[in-house]
């Protein structure tokens, strides 16, 4: 069974060779867009075997569990792949258009395959080092792309983006070794197993807030989320799309796979740091945007406070909020790295991301006012987008557990978020250009509106489908929340299928 | 020995908290190297430290010897190293990059990416 869960990682890592070795020929980055609705297929095929066996696990090199080197996937680790799999497509296509020669020529497709591997290792993985080996694969290439093109706003926000990160990897080793020499084993599935039967349990909360430090600063929850808006508007659009998109989210995943399936031994004490964790995150994020001025700007402060909402579904910890959180990871990624896009080609028109230097696109390019409108009113929560039913979800869950305050938050931020909206919506689409320009779709060559245009509006596509049709999402993802409260499942595929 | 270790290592994060508290983004970097080699050294102490016997299965036998050497915190600390190191070339490319476009090292006049509002 093992070659469904090896495809979805080595498609991406056979792309970036094909796309290195052709990086001085247009052809690369088609190579890119053809390897990424390859690993889509391979990751839909995964999907289908998780909901039709239940977890699926795999033993790399014969070794059984949890001696060997453990995949595996539930239904969450494999909607993230499935989802990972679509923002590599719809960004492929779009770096087509976007991506100069010359970065070509020093390797972005390269570097944005091995970014994919790295991410659905890191939801593939079932070992926590081997986590850490993913995070650092994910890391290395973030890096290259974050700086690649080399402009001084770029070095700087890539100094911020490199040291915090390296700070979050050294606390993830130091708490992965402390665990290691507490329990004897790097398996998650045996970390669950042995957890309780350790005598102090104290200490097995010291190392879990270590991993929640550790993870917190890649998910950007307050108060560690300062590296995020310093560096998320500074590279390419397609590399802000990704980011945004994808990367802030293995740290909610990692997080939420953590305290459900290793560290719930106190969750009296973790979770309830949790829970103000997202709820302060969510408050200080929508702050920070309705500060800001600039497109991607407000966008970045956005990915922050929209974290909160899913930290706030594992904080709860009911089956209908981690349901909710799911439902929110999923969509949130597709929303959040359309906007990113939306941005690039809101740029490419007025000529700037500073709301106080464009306007006009209404007028002028309606189609893109259109595209910019659903997933803006996604984020912000308007039946009957996406976002709307990821929100309900997680307010519901609050009120049933008679969390007042959390949903009293989650309701005011998402009241917040159309404040934010509407202030793009008014600077940069409503009133004419400052200088007089006509930000037609026209000054766009016909090859570049299509490649361009064509992802944005299958993620906006998305977004109402899921908006119209949440049922069948919700269902999903409550069955991934009740394989992530009941174990069994999981630790059986993992340790049972020894051969 | 144990005790000797998480001295040791307990002076190299001290040492390494204090370079990292400086502007300089240099001895950040340097802070950040002390940083890890504390954390391989600490891996390699929680892994359990053991005398002179080697992790080998010895003829005949199933398993290696009781107070065998365990292989795999070494394993852990040598892919830590490499990656580490990694990184750590990386980072020292990237901040000769920021000396020479922004023109300093200190981390708080780094604000191209994040300008200071204009007071009026």
């Amino acid at each position: 069974m093992s070659w469904i869960l090896v495809t979805p990682l080595l498609v991406p890592f056979a792309t970036a060779i094909a796309a290195f070795l052709l990086r001085h020929r247009p052809a690369g980055a088609w190579i890119s867009v053809a390897g990424s609705a390859a690993a889509l297929a391979a990751s839909i095929v995964l999907l289908t075997a998780v909901l039709q066996q239940g977890v699926v696990a795999g033993q790399m090199g014969g070794w059984p569990a949890p001696f060997g080197i453990t995949l595996v996937a539930d239904r969450l680790s494999a909607v993230m792949v499935v989802i990972t799999a679509i923002t590599g497509l719809a960004v492929a296509l779009y770096a087509t258009a976007e991506v100069t020669e010359r970065m070509r020529y020093l390797g972005f497709h390269a570097l944005f395959q091995v970014l994919l591997a790295g991410v659905t290792g890191a939801f593939l993985t079932g070992d926590i080092f081997n986590l850490y080996v993913w995070f650092e694969v994910m890391l290395i290439s973030s890096f290259g792309l974050l700086i690649l093109g080399g402009r001084p706003a770029q070095i700087d926000g890539g100094i911020k983006y490199v040291t915090i990160n390296l700070i979050s990897t050294i606390f993830f080793l130091s708490a992965t070794g402390l665990l290691y020499g507490m329990t004897g084993s790097l398996n998650m599935a045996d970390l669950s197993q042995l957890i309780p039967r350790v005598e102090n349990q104290g200490l097995i909360t010291v190392v879990a807030m270590m991993f929640m430090v550790a993870f917190g600063i890649k998910a950007a929850v307050f108060p560690l989320f300062f590296w995020l808006p310093a560096s998320y508007h500074t590279p390419a659009f397609s590399v802000s799309a990704v980011f945004a998109g994808l990367l802030t989210k293995v740290g909610v995943y990692a997080l939420i796979r953590v305290f459900t399936l290793i560290f719930d031994h106190d969750t009296g004490y973790t979770h309830t740091v949790l829970l103000w964790v997202a709820c302060l995150t969510m408050v200080t994020g929508v702050l920070g945007a309705a500060a800001q001025m600039d497109f991607r700007k407000i966008l970045s402060f956005h990915i922050i406070s929209q974290i909160g909402y899913m930290i706030l579904g594992l904080a709860l910890l009911t089956p209908l909020a981690l349901a909710g959180a799911v439902f929110y990871l999923v969509h949130h990624i597709i929303v959040k790295a359309n906007l990113f896009l939306v941005a690039g080609v809101a740029e490419r028109l007025t000529g700037s991301t500073a709301l106080g230097r464009i306007g006009g696109l209404y007028t002028h390019a309606p189609l893109l006012a259109l595209l910019f409108l659903i997933p803006a009113f996604s984020l912000a929560g308007f039946p009957p987008l996406s976002g709307f039913w990821a929100k309900y979800v997680l307010v519901k869950a609050s009120l049933d557990i008679e969390h007042w305050i959390a949903a009293a938050v989650a309701l005011a931020v998402g009241l917040l978020t159309i404040f934010s909206m509407t202030k793009i919506w008014g600077e940069a689409f409503w009133p004419p250009h400052p200088d007089g320009v006509e930000p037609k779709l026209s000054r766009l060559t016909r090859a570049e509106r299509w490649r361009l245009l064509t992802p944005i509006a299958a993620l906006a596509t998305m977004t109402v489908i899921i908006g119209l049709f949440p049922q069948p999402f919700i269902t999903f993802a409550e069955g991934a929340a009740a394989q992530l409260l009941d174990k069994t499942a999981y630790v059986d595929a993992v340790l049972g299928a020894q051969e | 020995m144990e005790t000797l270790l998480s001295l040791t290592i307990g002076l190299l994060i001290a040492a390494a908290v204090y370079l990292m508290l400086a502007r300089n983004v240099l001895r950040f970097l340097f802070g950040m190297l002390l940083l890890s080699n504390a954390v391989n050294l600490l891996i390699f102490t929680a892994g359990r430290l053991t005398f002179g016997v080697p992790s080998f299965v010895p003829e005949g036998a199933k398993l290696p010897p009781e107070d065998a050497a365990n292989a795999l915190p070494q394993a852990l600390v040598l892919t830590a190293i490499v990656i580490g190191f990694g990184l750590f070339a990386f980072a020292l490319v990237l901040v000769f990059r920021a000396y020479t476009s922004l023109g300093t090292l200190e981390s708080a006049k780094m604000r191209v990416a994040e300008p200071e509002e204009e007071k009026a």
